[in-house]
């Protein structure tokens, strides 16, 4: 029931999004967009870190290979710009993908902290190859890419790529919550809660967690083509250790564990630090101290708000009831 | 419960709505007498203070003027842009899309010039580079670039003035140590093909990265049988390279980039950096009324020497200035408006500033050495860069001439090749 109703104020706040946008004056639209971008990433951190336990912060690294990799088809190959752009999308969650499967084989040994250790040293591995690999990559110039694809539709114009991101992040929040509700993401729960036990019943947690792993690389390679052609420009500095810990960020700000919450979390963040930065120059305190009161008050984000009100509630409401909420919780 | 779930729509479609609402952008100016000027430069992060540099430049020169360009108000507009191209980019968007700014200009770094330059033709803003000296800006993809105008300077463009004057020096041999990025390679590279075209050889090229505080590893390989030592440092680099090089016992002559001892870094420099000597589009010592007037306003004013990030801003405000008197306080349109701008001539704090058909500035390139004086009627004991030598009128293509230089590819790590390293 309660479920049911999560998915409704969903897809109602969704409708409201994509109705309301257009009218939205066009830096908004970017704003939005770009939030939409992340969000997709945020996603991806939190089947790591709210489903399976594994914080991993370096996720950046699989959003910089999706991006490269359109950059460099589409300003060497000038491939990618008409409708083979769905090649790209589809090259680039496989990118996405095959670096986390690689990076995945060292990583996935390990657990808490020490695979925060590893992704983030991954990561940066990642960041020095955009910012060494000259020829490639252009260095700390990185890439300047053409216009926007068009095929039939163009997407340079901003609303259409608004429209065209939002279905990627709609698809992409359906596919990943039917995913965590399956047998898998019950068992990648199972992991977070317990792992030993999980191996006593006789799971295979490696390859789970590898899995879900490669997964959310594939989820960080769509969002590095869409931020491709978002800017129009791929730099080593989308690639770097701020990025991925933006993203880790974005969940727990949002609520792990939810997905809408690394969500929601991304368009707080982004909305926060765009706006409040052109209004304050100490704007990165104010970011900085939602991000320190949200971990102290709220462990459970943002998401948790809602929860905390109803359990507030029913505490100064009836004694009995409570009790009985104080015992469900325990 | 119905009623609860209504609640909460009404309450996140208000929220929505009040978020969309911020984005509701001031009036769109068409009144001929304003004048919105989007201004990038970082103010957080390990660049702010030469954002602040910058910035003030330009503020300077507005409230010279009362903050009146020929009758058009002028709304200077500063935007964080944290010395990361992307963030540039999103904030000149932000400017050009919300502030409906007529130009935006600024930006610190050559990459984020790079990454500027295609916003300006993408949204039809004119984009006054007055700091970012990424030669091809306005050199081999000018053309993409229909409203990119250059106000400060090409990296090459000190440098091959530069090769000429250490070649004159009688240097023979020389060894470089810069900073491991494109700006670096231009700076060098333009001080390689001059140096080596007339009869010099650079035998050894270190590249630390960008950021380097620690020279140790680098000191001790440089080659012994140098005639001198070629150093391009940005930022708190330019501060320890010559320190540890001193410690070092290295007694070789020291010669630089524009940046590795200008007016940002020079007076938290020590007395290791007397005799050494760069060249750049700008001193705070040349000996110009101008400049002195200059000089004293800005201390007076910021409590510190103008550096060539103040000045570059002053001077391009300067030159929006004679746009705006030519056509008389109106906003002429971009195209217009650049093709007014690359037709100014000016007497500028730096000396005659003028553009050339591709819209990079023609000017005077000062070789100037480290000295411990007093000048400009300032009581204490402080090191300047004296102006020990002036070419005047140089241009981005030096006297390699344009369709020869341009056949070249733009300079890299790996070009010029070094022939003479082993």
């Amino acid at each position: 029931m309660n479920n049911r109703r999560g998915v409704l104020t969903v897809i109602g706040a969704l409708s409201a999004l994509a109705i309301i946008a257009p009218f939205a004056s066009s830096y908004v639209i970017i704003l939005i967009t770009h939030a939409l971008i992340f969000a997709i990433l945020a996603m991806s951190v939190d089947l790591l870190l709210g489903y399976t336990g594994l914080p991993s912060m370096g996720q950046a690294a699989y959003l910089g290979m999706g991006a490269y990799l359109t950059a460099i088809l589409a300003t060497q190959y000038d491939f990618g710009l008409g409708g083979s752009f769905w090649v790209v999308v589809g090259l680039g969650i496989l990118i996405g993908a095959a670096t986390a499967a690689f990076f995945g084989l060292f990583a996935i040994r390990a657990t808490d902290v020490y695979f925060l250790m590893i992704t983030l040293a991954l990561g940066m591995c990642v960041w020095g190859l955009a910012y060494r690999w000259n020829s490639l990559t252009g260095g700390d110039n990185g890439i300047n890419l053409p216009p926007r694809p068009e095929f039939g539709i163009q997407l340079s114009n901003d609303v259409t790529y608004f429209y065209l991101v939002f279905g990627f992040f709609v698809a992409s929040l359906a596919l990943l919550y039917v995913l965590v509700k399956s047998p898998f993401g019950r068992s990648l729960e199972g992991i977070r809660e317990r792992e030993l036990r999980m191996q006593i019943l006789g799971y295979n947690t490696w390859l789970h967690k590898y899995i879900a792993f490669i997964i959310a690389g594939g989820f960080g390679g769509l969002a590095g083509v869409l931020w491709a052609h978002m800017n129009g420009l791929v730099s080593p500095e989308d690639v770097i250790l701020t990025t991925s810990v933006d993203a880790l960020l974005m969940v727990v700000l949002g609520g792990p564990g939810t997905l809408v919450g690394g969500a929601i979390g991304a368009g707080v963040v982004v909305f926060l630090r765009e706006y409040l930065s052109t209004i304050v120059p100490w704007w990165q305190y104010v970011l900085g101290g939602v991000y320190v009161l949200t971990i102290l008050y709220l462990p459970g984000g943002l998401m948790g708000i809602p929860e905390r009100i109803r359990q507030r509630r029913a505490l100064s409401g009836s004694p009995e009831q409570a009790r009985k909420l104080e015992a469900m919780s325990h | 419960m119905l009623g609860r779930r209504i609640g909460r729509f009404t309450w996140m479609s208000v929220a929505g709505c009040l978020a969309l609402g911020m984005g509701v952008s001031p009036a769109p100016a068409t009144a001929a007498e304003e004048l919105r000027i989007g201004f990038l430069a970082p103010l957080t992060g390990g660049f702010a203070q030469i954002g602040k540099d910058m910035s003030n430049g330009f503020q300077l020169y507005l409230d010279e003027v009362g903050g009146n360009f020929a009758g058009a108000k002028v709304t200077f507009i500063v935007e964080d842009e944290e010395g990361k191209p992307p963030v540039g980019v999103r904030k000149a968007e932000k400017l050009i899309r919300q502030d409906k700014v007529h130009l935006f200009m600024g930006g610190l770094l050559a990459s984020t010039g790079y990454a500027l330059a295609p916003v300006s033709t993408r949204l039809k803003t004119v984009y006054v580079a007055s700091i970012p000296a990424a030669d091809d800006l306005t050199q081999r993809e000018s053309e993409k670039y229909p409203y990119v105008i250059r106000t400060g300077w090409s990296s090459s463009q000190p440098s091959h003035p530069f090769g000429e004057w250490a070649c004159e020096q009688g240097y023979k041999r020389i060894v470089v140590v810069a900073a491991d990025y494109a700006f670096g390679y231009e700076v060098v590279g333009g001080f390689q093909k001059a140096f080596e075209g007339c009869g010099g050889r650079i035998i050894q090229k270190i590249w630390p990265p960008l950021g380097t505080n620690d020279f140790g590893p680098f000191i001790p390989t440089l080659k012994k049988d140098a005639d001198a030592i070629f150093t391009l440092m940005v930022g708190p680099m330019a501060l320890q390279f010559p320190k540890q090089l001193a410690a070092a016992g290295i007694k070789k002559p020291v010669i630089g980039g524009g940046t590795s001892y200008d007016e940002y870094v020079l007076p938290s420099m020590g007395d290791e950096v007397i005799g050494h000597v760069s060249a750049l589009q700008y001193s705070a010592a040349i000996e110009t009324p101008k400049n002195a007037a200059f000089v004293k306003k800005y201390r007076e004013k910021y409590g510190k020497v103008p550096s060539y990030y103040s000045e570059s801003n002053y001077t391009t405000a300067q030159m929006i200035h004679e746009v705006m008197k030519k056509t008389g306080g109106k906003w002429p349109g971009a195209e217009k408006f650049i093709e007014i701008m690359s037709k100014i001539q000016l007497d500028a704090v730096r000396g005659p500033v003028r553009l050339d058909e591709m819209r990079n500035p023609v000017q005077n390139i000062y070789i100037k050495r480290v000295e411990k004086k007093k000048l400009h009627g300032f009581e204490q004991e402080e090191l300047w860069n004296t102006v020990i030598k002036t070419y005047p009128t140089v241009g981005q293509f030096w006297k390699y001439g344009k369709a020869e230089f341009l056949k070249q590819p733009v300079y890299s790590r790996d070009y010029p090749p070094c022939k003479y390293c082993d």
